[in-house]
């Protein structure tokens, strides 16, 4: 697509029948930058996205993975603390005979070293099979209390050993019970129940070590509040989310809060008993470093962007100056190719014409010749000076015929240079040296101011003779009398100049392009429109350079360079 | 030698020039003849050695550079004058190479072209 596109375009730069216009260097600079754009800005749009995308995955499992970890840990944590503590009831239930038990003094003592041992123990107090509290020991009276209605009583009855959520009670403070069966050998079952301070379950969670905004709390399996949480209020409050599908792995969630807020949830399911432990992790606080992350990004991106559209804007720029310049360029070289041509053309057709006038010149020429000879030689001829004078008009009048083929013979001609070194200043000064009488004659100041540090080169004296003949004679057709002509020479880098300046009529835009066209002339009569032509050949063929400045009714300017070195030209 | 000894040969296609150029030479004296073709001038050569020959480039048939380089094998003490209707042109050149004496553009000016027979033929006079 892009091919067709671009051939399309370059066809026409490279083909020399298309008119190259602006507007193709408009739309093909349109459409070189479009291309180079989206080139470059796709791969990076893609790459960039594919990024963000990744490094978003990559990112929420780095967050969720140390959840999960902390939240396993810590449920490990208070399935060790229960287990203990239910372990250590049963073991007092087995080592201990019923009347040890039923004894308040060596329930108090028994009590005492459980505290001493596990922390978290409040009380202790034995239950017989009806449900009546036998003994008890702890900071509430609440001796010959009867459980046989609730619930849990009739559970440890059962399964032998029971752990209770927590609940107020009758103790106005939230605690969990710990109950285990043992049976008597007289085949009468009893039950040691001991009460825990759910202070060590704040503990187990105070040593999550959770970052502030984080909120990690103990439910049970009906979502009720087990622990105090930052978000979701008080022990025994209920929890304003539904509950999570039931798992014992560690499980991380992405949902949303009741404010509407973006949290990470991860919980766990305890399997020995009914507490779920939760963690909650605000999404925008975990997610501040990859918010930076997506700013960098997003910024990275738009300078790549823009990088990208400086630089292929630059570059078509660049590319497409290259080719307007060269298109310049050949255009300028087809037309000195066609001057060149046009000239070559127009010297044969004027070789030939002046070559076939010659020969018929040469009979006139003798046949007058020898009419003056005759006349001459007879002193009775009437009105012989008469004829005479006749004779020598016409004689006269074949060498100007003869002189105007000569000029055409020499503007055709392939000019034999014969080089030499010389002082370009002394050829000015032979050549002015011819005009100054008929400057002198009409006033005309012919002002020669020559640099005599320029170096000598090589050319040929006679051509150049020519050249600034031609040139010095224009300029005095051109300035009135009392007129001015500047002279001058300079030596610049590579080239010797010479400057012509007169303060003459000047030439109108016109006239300036046409000028070096041979048979182009303003002369009228008096020119055969050869002369600036023949010069602009010879400076061409010495290697030189001619250029030519003109204002109308201010004065004309030729400027001639010529080489200091001579070029290696055929 | 004196130009009226001067044996002089005039070569050009064009008759009505070298016709009147023979008889103003005649009318001065001069030692002259006149043929119109390469062909005839080989043929005047043979039948009477001139001094000088004059002699045009450009002719149909023999040209005039065929018989310079001809008459500089065979007798290179004859001087040839050219004549050309073109200004420096290469014939020109070509002829001075081949050992021409000189070369003069047409129309040319009667006095002009006796000064230079009789240059050629003090050269040729030494020579001989």
């Amino acid at each position: 697509m892009f091919q067709a596109v671009f051939k399309r375009h370059l066809e026409g730069l490279s083909s020399s029948d298309v008119i190259v216009t602006p507007q193709i260097y408009r739309s093909l600079r349109r459409k070189i930058t479009a291309l180079m754009l989206i080139t470059a800005a796709l791969p990076l749009a893609i790459m960039a996205w594919l990024n963000y995308y990744e490094y978003q995955k990559a990112l929420s499992r780095e967050i969720q993975n140390p959840l999960r970890v902390i939240v396993n840990k810590s449920k490990n944590s208070f399935e060790l603390f229960l287990a203990e503590r239910t372990s250590a009831v049963g073991f007092i239930a087995q080592a201990y005979t019923f009347s040890e038990l039923a004894n308040e003094k060596d329930l108090a003592r028994i009590l005492k070293i459980l505290q001493t041992e596990y922390v978290g123990f409040v009380d202790m107090g034995l239950i017989n099979d009806k449900g009546e509290l036998v003994n008890y020991v702890g900071p509430y009276a609440l001796k010959g209390h009867n459980y046989a209605e609730q619930t849990w009583f009739n559970e440890v009855r059962v399964k032998g050993r029971y752990i209770s959520d927590v609940f107020m009670g009758f103790r106005k403070f939230p605690h969990v019970v710990v109950a285990v069966r043992h049976t008597l050998e007289s085949g009468e079952p009893f039950i040691v129940r001991a009460t825990l301070d759910t202070h060590q379950f704040d503990k187990i969670i105070g040593a999550m070590g959770l970052e502030p905004g984080s909120d990690a709390f103990l439910l049970n399996r009906a979502g009720i509040l087990q622990t105090s949480s930052q978000r979701f209020g008080k022990v025994l409050d209920t929890f304003s989310l539904p509950m999570p599908p039931p798992t014992f792995e560690a499980t991380v969630l992405q949902q949303q809060d009741a404010d509407g807020e973006d949290i990470f949830l991860a919980y766990t399911y305890f399997p020995e008993s009914d507490f779920v432990l939760a963690a909650i992790k605000p999404k925008a606080q975990v997610l501040r470093t990859w918010y930076t992350v997506r700013g960098d990004l997003v910024f990275i991106f738009c300078a790549g962007v823009l990088a990208v559209f400086l630089a292929s804007y630059k570059l078509t720029d660049l590319l497409l100056r290259r080719m307007r310049e060269a298109e310049e360029q050949r255009e300028l070289a087809l037309r000195h190719v066609e001057h060149a041509q046009k000239l070559s053309s127009i010297g044969r057709l004027a070789a030939g014409v002046a070559h076939e006038i010659n020969n018929p010149l040469a009979v006139i020429n003798e046949k007058t010749g020898l009419m003056r000879d005759l006349i001459g030689l007879r002193d009775d001829f009437p009105d012989k000076q008469r004829y005479l004078s006749l004779i020598d008009t016409v004689l006269k009048t074949v060498m100007r015929c003869r002189d105007i083929t000569r000029r055409m013979l020499g503007f055709a001609r392939r000019m034999d240079v014969s080089l030499e070194e010389l002082d370009i200043n002394d050829v000015i000064l032979d050549t002015s040296g011819f005009l100054t009488q008929e400057a002198l004659h009409r006033k005309i100041e012919l002002a020669v101011d020559l640099d005599p540090g320029i170096p000598r080169i090589v050319s040929d004296r006679g051509q150049l003779q020519q050249v600034f003949l031609n040139i010095l004679n224009n300029a005095l057709a051109a300035v009135a009398d009392n007129g001015r002509i500047d002279i001058r020479t300079r030596s610049e880098a590579d080239d010797v100049i010479v400057e012509v300046r007169d303060n003459g009529c000047g030439m109108s835009k016109e006239t300036m392009s046409c000028i070096f066209e041979p048979f182009f002339t303003t002369k009228k009569t008096k020119g055969t429109g050869l002369g600036l032509s023949i010069t602009y050949g010879i400076v061409k063929r010495l290697g030189g350079e001619i250029s030519v400045e003109s204002e109308l009714d201010k004065g004309t300017a030729f400027t001639l360079r010529f080489p200091k070195q001579p070029k290696n030209e055929a | 030698m004196p130009i009226y000894d001067v044996n002089i040969l005039l070569v050009d296609d064009e008759k009505e020039f070298t016709s009147t150029l023979a008889e103003r030479m005649a009318l001065r004296g001069l030692r002259v003849r006149c043929v119109y073709s390469g062909e005839e001038a080989l043929k005047e050569i043979a039948a009477e050695k001139p001094d000088v020959v004059v002699m045009d480039v450009m002719m149909p048939g023999l040209k005039g550079l065929d018989i310079l380089r001809h008459l500089k094998a065979t007798n290179p003490e004859i001087q040839v004058i050219l004549l050309t209707g073109q200004a420096g042109t290469r014939d020109g050149m070509e002829g001075m190479k081949l050992g021409a004496f000189d070369y003069l553009l047409k129309p040319l000016a009667l006095d002009a072209l006796l000064a230079k027979i009789a240059e050629a033929a003090a050269v040729g006079g030494k020579a001989q």
